[in-house]
């Protein structure tokens, strides 16, 4: 069952974010972009990792794709024009050039760091998985760091105040 | 009752939750009174301060670690918030008349100044990086906000911009040294990180980390090489909130570098980060290099700048320098002194900056150097005044300024840096050229020029007349700020840790 769900949600990622370099139309690439970190809050929950998963969706998902959305729609970025057909993606513009060589690069770096330590080097331990847990986090942040916690309240109060001044129209 | 916290915390958070409710208390006030109370609005902070002050006195002489070994109440951050306080105080009372010029709304202005200094209270009493960040980052984002608050003008906006991204960038590399250390020692608490690091542990790691702290807090004093922000923040924010941001923003970020530094890694002053030609060494090492070359670089570009605000943002980067020094002697005096030299340079540069404050009037910016000419004619006091400040940043006895040199020179020959001190003396004798030009202009009269009303108000000749009498003050009967820094300083790493972990 997990496994099943590992490779439904790996596949979603990974093609996802394929199609994220390919489109022409930068809006549908933030779509994209949202399902990839989507399916990789899916992969965090398999792994027993549910803060993380619900971080990935609050603050990739949401936040900071949203703020990419309101980027592109502001500046109206106009669709890519065709680019002229390239011999091979090698020959290509300067542009997906680079980004070969980086993905290329990426990849070996992957394949020689885990060929180096072995997937074995991995944590089994089941008590590891609970350091994740949002019941022990909520505690120790309602309890051991409430001063701190209770601390970012003004710290958002500030923002929150800093953002409606510089904001402000100028009457 | 909230499990993190006793009732003992709330009686020695006083001064913090003090600060928290007169910003909230000016908020609300700014929406209340009608528009022609706006002035109360000062007066109202300043009394929240002066609140502050007193809620502070059952922390005196107290060692103990409260809200759950977060925040320390010691000998060291009560020094700080005493600073803090009169920084936030001397500021607003500036504040005012430019304000008005400048047609900034002050029910905002206002917060955010108590906001920054809350910030800084956290930054002195942190034993916690997470309360140290929490702290540093209420401070700068107050500060971002504060730096662009004059809307119309392009300087402000672009200096906000200038310090936003930079500040940014530079936090997310302490933050980054911080999580490091974090996860070399399984915990974010420096009496923890002090007792578990040994030589060699993490490899690579603890330099590097190390590198980032000294990176990213590097920043925040305006050393160079990370002082690039400060001239150009420091020319475009308004007059008082530059004063505030060259004194407290830099005390602030030096409690937190003496916390990280000197509470929480002691073990790695000298040696134990690597060797280098052969010879160990530690961070003190990096701070050594910083406070040679942040002297210099500081100093020699000072020289040549013809805006009053980028000079005293080039001089108050070579006074880093100098307060770096006694962070490298490391020892209880070295620190004891650049906590003397950090009040008495509190002083000085808050009365230098009230002066270029009121040179500005309608029409007038009032931040070139030759705005200052002819004043000693029309306003011989504020000239006399703005002397003493000039000599006193120089380092000429009897002033502040030279007892302040005097420690921290002392201080680095007594633990064996005498190069450093011998730098330090020569970079003295540099600075003097450019303070002794901005005196020159004073004195120069120039009868054709009939300069407009002076900006003189009774809040800002306060001001002036408190820096100024401090200035003398502590230069002459310095002995009550030695004791009160040599007991702080001798307070820092030696809290008590309640045992909760």
């Amino acid at each position: 069952m997990d496994v099943i769900a590992f490779y439904i949600f790996a596949a979603i990622a990974v093609v996802a974010s394929v199609l994220v370099v390919g489109q022409k139309n930068p809006m549908h690439s933030v779509m994209l972009l949202i399902t990839s970190f989507g399916a990789l809050a899916g992969l965090y929950v398999l792994l027993d990792a549910p803060f993380t998963a619900v971080t990935q969706i609050i603050i990739y998902a949401g936040a900071i794709m949203v703020l990419f959305l309101f980027v592109v729609m502001l500046l109206n970025v106009p669709r890519e024009e065709p680019a002229p057909p390239a011999v091979s993606a090698l020959l290509g513009p300067t542009g997906i050039r680079i980004g070969v060589i980086l993905s290329l690069l990426l990849g070996a770096e992957i394949v020689w760091a885990l060929s180096r330590i072995g997937l074995g080097w991995f944590p089994q331990d089941p008590a590891a998985a609970s350091v994740s847990s949002v019941a022990l986090i909520g505690a120790s942040l309602f309890t051991r760091h409430a001063f701190a916690f209770e601390a970012t309240s003004v710290l958002i109060l500030v923002a929150m105040i800093g953002a409606v001044v510089l904001a402000r129209r100028e009457h | 009752m909230p499990p993190g916290f006793s009732s003992s915390d709330f009686y020695y958070l006083m001064p913090e939750l003090v600060i928290t409710a007169g910003a909230l208390l000016v908020l609300a006030l700014d929406v209340l009174l009608p528009r022609a109370w706006e002035r109360v609005l000062s007066w109202v902070t300043v009394a929240v301060i002066l609140g502050a002050g007193l809620a502070l006195v059952p922390s005196a002489g107290q060692n103990l670690t409260i809200a759950r070994d977060l925040v320390a109440i010691d000998g060291f951050a009560t020094f700080f918030k005493v600073l803090f306080l009169v920084a936030a105080a001397l500021t607003v009372l500036m504040s005012p008349r430019y304000l008005t010029l400048e047609n900034v709304h002050p029910g905002e202005y206002y917060f955010l100044v108590l906001c920054a200094t809350l910030g800084m209270m956290f930054m002195a009493g942190g034993v916690d990086l997470i309360t140290l960040f929490i702290g540093l980052e209420t401070m700068a984002v107050s500060f971002y906000v504060l730096t662009g608050i004059i809307r119309p003008n392009k300087r402000s906006n672009e200096a906000a911009i200038k310090y936003f991204v930079l500040g940014a960038f530079s936090l997310g590399l302490l933050l980054y040294g911080m999580s490091i250390l974090y996860g070399l020692t399984g915990s974010t608490h420096l009496r923890v990180i002090a007792t578990s690091l040994v030589a060699g542990d993490g490899g690579l790691l603890l330099p590097f980390a190390v590198m980032l702290l000294v990176a990213g807090i590097g920043f925040k004093i305006a050393a160079v090489p990370f002082h690039m922000w400060a001239p150009d923040v420091y020319e475009g924010a308004p007059t008082p909130i530059t004063a505030f941001l060259s004194v407290g923003s830099k005390a602030a970020s030096f409690a937190m570098l003496l916390r990280i530094f000197v509470a929480g890694l002691p073990a790695f002053r000298a040696d134990g980060l690597g060797t280098a030609w052969g010879q160990p060494f530690g961070w003190g090492a990096f701070f050594y290099v910083l406070a040679v070359v942040t002297m210099t670089v500081g100093n020699l570009a000072a020289l040549t700048q013809g805006n009053i605000k980028r000079l005293l943002a080039y001089s108050s980067i070579a006074h880093a320098g100098y307060i770096l020094i006694g962070i490298v002697a490391g020892s209880t005096r070295g620190v004891s002194a650049a906590l003397v030299y950090l009040m008495i340079y509190a002083f000085m540069q808050l009365g230098a900056f009230a002066v270029v404050v009121m040179l500005r009037r309608k029409d007038i910016i009032g931040d070139e150097l030759k705005d200052l000419t002819g004043l000693y004619a029309t306003h011989p006091g504020a000239a006399i005044a703005m002397l003493v400040f000039m000599l006193s940043l120089g380092g000429i006895p009897p002033t502040a300024g030279f007892m302040g040199k005097f420690w921290v020179f002392g201080a680095a020959i007594d633990a064996g840096y005498v190069w450093l001190a011998v730098i330090g003396v020569l970079n003295s004798a540099v600075s003097l050229y450019y303070y002794i030009r901005i005196v020159v202009f004073m004195w120069i009269s120039e009868e054709e020029e009939k300069s407009a009303a002076f900006g003189i108000s009774p809040a800002v000749a306060t001001v002036l007349a408190v820096t100024l009498a401090m200035t003398v003050l502590l230069g002459i009967y310095p002995r009550l700020l030695f004791d009160f820094a040599q007991a702080s300083a001798a307070s820092l790493g030696s809290v008590p840790s309640l045992g909760l972990r």
